[in-house]
């Protein structure tokens, strides 16, 4: 899915082949093997590939590892990738600030459109591969 | 000038009322471009139109038209502009100048911002993860810009959701979507009148991101839940202090619009939209070319004055060059 586009941007597509996997580890609950990882990432990746990825992405201590099994397991070094706290409430909220020069991905819902979103969804196949919403461990 | 001076703003008020509605159910790339053309042209025209009104007034203060040397009484027969039509233009004229140059000044603040904090951001990859529990995304635009997700919304999202959500925020930093929003920002600032068309452009341009999402994860479903899940996670998370209540019923239109089949390609719009600004910007010349004009007749007709006052007799005659400053022969000089 991703090279469809020739081997011009095979350094873009590298960087989002990164993003993915740091968004899988950060999503999952639990340290993730490399090839647990591929299987979560969409699209057929070779296990090489997100092996190697995954390597990087430690040396450049984003990642803590620790061994299972005949591999390691992945986590986000979480203390490395967090902005001090202040930092990232101003972030967070200038983030919000409908002014600031940023695309949020989403708005505040009313109440009507929660129901309405709740429809539209359930309309949908449920998510098969989805968390419940709203969890939060 | 009577009347094509005027035409820029009823454009834009014409432009104003009917884009909005329509415009949400355009494919929005082109929609986007559209939007962010008439919002130039019409801030441009709206700024034209008060200028001319504006100076209509300007140039019957007596000291102008000596130093220009045209006839304030030819200006006043000739003019159908009010006075009091020129006054309110003249203020309104000003009230756009420095409201344009309050947005420009705020604009370049957030850009700045946004781009240092791009770089304080860890890491160099093109993904920065909050550590914090609340659902937020946002793009960062910058050199390179970062897309920001908290460990909150990755982890109320599946995995094909996630894969969703970063195509959605690359969209916006690839599609330099800032600069879109920049701009109807700005004519915004400009133009009061053009605000629907700003709030409709910030509605566009997630769709543009939702749609190119689409074709990137392949299935518009996934995405349409990933923009769902997302808003129903923020809204089941209590709100942050300081978060603005923002403008509600987006979410369910780009879900309802993403559940949809792309939306056809459509040129009539387009047509006619294009169609009203031609007519912006012809007015809008011709008006210039009128003001021009009367100015020019006002200026013989004070040299005329002039030269009867100095005992020659006869019509002016325009001489070649700028005749106002030929048609009176000795130099003199009104006082």
């Amino acid at each position: 899915m991703h090279d469809r586009e020739g081997e011009a941007s095979g350094r873009r597509a590298r960087g989002e082949l990164e993003s993915g996997v740091l968004a899988t580890l950060w999503g999952a609950e639990e340290p993730l093997t490399a090839r647990q990882v591929r299987d979560r990432l969409p699209g057929d990746l070779a296990y090489t590939t997100v092996l190697t990825i995954l390597s990087r992405l430690y040396d450049k201590g984003m990642l803590v590892r620790h061994r299972a099994g005949r591999g390691y397991a992945y986590a986000p070094a979480r203390d490395e990738a967090s902005h001090t706290a202040e930092q990232m409430h101003a972030l967070l909220e200038h983030g919000s600030d409908r002014e600031a020069v940023l695309s949020r991905f989403v708005s505040e819902l009313s109440q009507e459109d929660e129901q309405l979103l709740h429809r539209l969804l359930s309309d949908q196949d449920p998510g098969q591969d989805s968390a419940p919403v709203g969890k939060e461990p | 000038m009577r009347i094509s001076v005027y035409i820029p703003l009823v454009v834009t008020v014409v432009l104003a009322v009917l884009v909005p509605g329509p415009a949400r159910r355009l494919a929005p790339r082109p929609a986007a471009w559209a939007l962010a053309c008439a919002a130039l042209v019409t801030a441009l025209g709206w700024l034209g139109s008060l200028a001319l009104l504006a100076f209509a007034g300007f140039a019957r203060i007596p000291e102008v038209a000596a130093e220009g040397r045209w006839s304030v009484s030819a200006l006043s027969a000739d003019d159908p502009v009010y006075l009091t039509v020129a006054t309110a233009a003249a203020l309104a004229l000003a009230a756009s100048c420095v409201g344009l140059g309050v947005a420009a000044v705020r604009q370049a603040r957030h850009l700045s911002w946004a781009r240092r904090e791009c770089r304080r951001l860890s890491g160099d990859t093109e993904l920065a993860v909050l550590d914090d529990p609340s659902p937020a995304a946002f793009a960062l635009p910058g050199t390179p810009g970062r897309i920001v997700v908290s460990r909150g919304m990755l982890r109320c999202l599946g995995d094909s959701e996630r894969e969703a959500l970063l195509a959605h925020e690359r969209a916006h930093l690839r599609g330099r979507h800032h600069l879109f929003q920049t701009l109807w920002r700005l004519t915004a600032a400009v133009s009061p009148l053009l605000r629907p068309l700003a709030d409709t452009g910030g509605y566009i341009l997630e769709r543009w991101a939702d749609e190119e999402a689409a074709a990137q994860v392949g299935d518009r479903r996934i995405v349409a839940r990933s923009v769902g899940r997302a808003a129903l996670a923020s809204a089941a998370h209590p709100p942050r202090a300081g978060m603005l209540a923002a403008s509600g019923g987006a979410v369910p239109q780009r879900v309802r619009a993403l559940l949809a089949p792309p939306p056809p390609r459509r040129a009539l719009p387009f047509v006619g939209g294009a169609l009203l600004l031609a007519v912006c910007c012809t007015s809008l010349a011709n008006a210039a070319s009128d003001s021009e004009d009367m100015i020019e007749s006002a200026q013989r007709a004070a040299c005329a004055t002039e030269l009867k006052a100095a005992g020659v007799p006869g019509e002016p005659v325009r001489q070649p060059g700028h005749g106002h400053e030929r048609c009176c022969p000795r130099g003199e000089r009104r006082h």
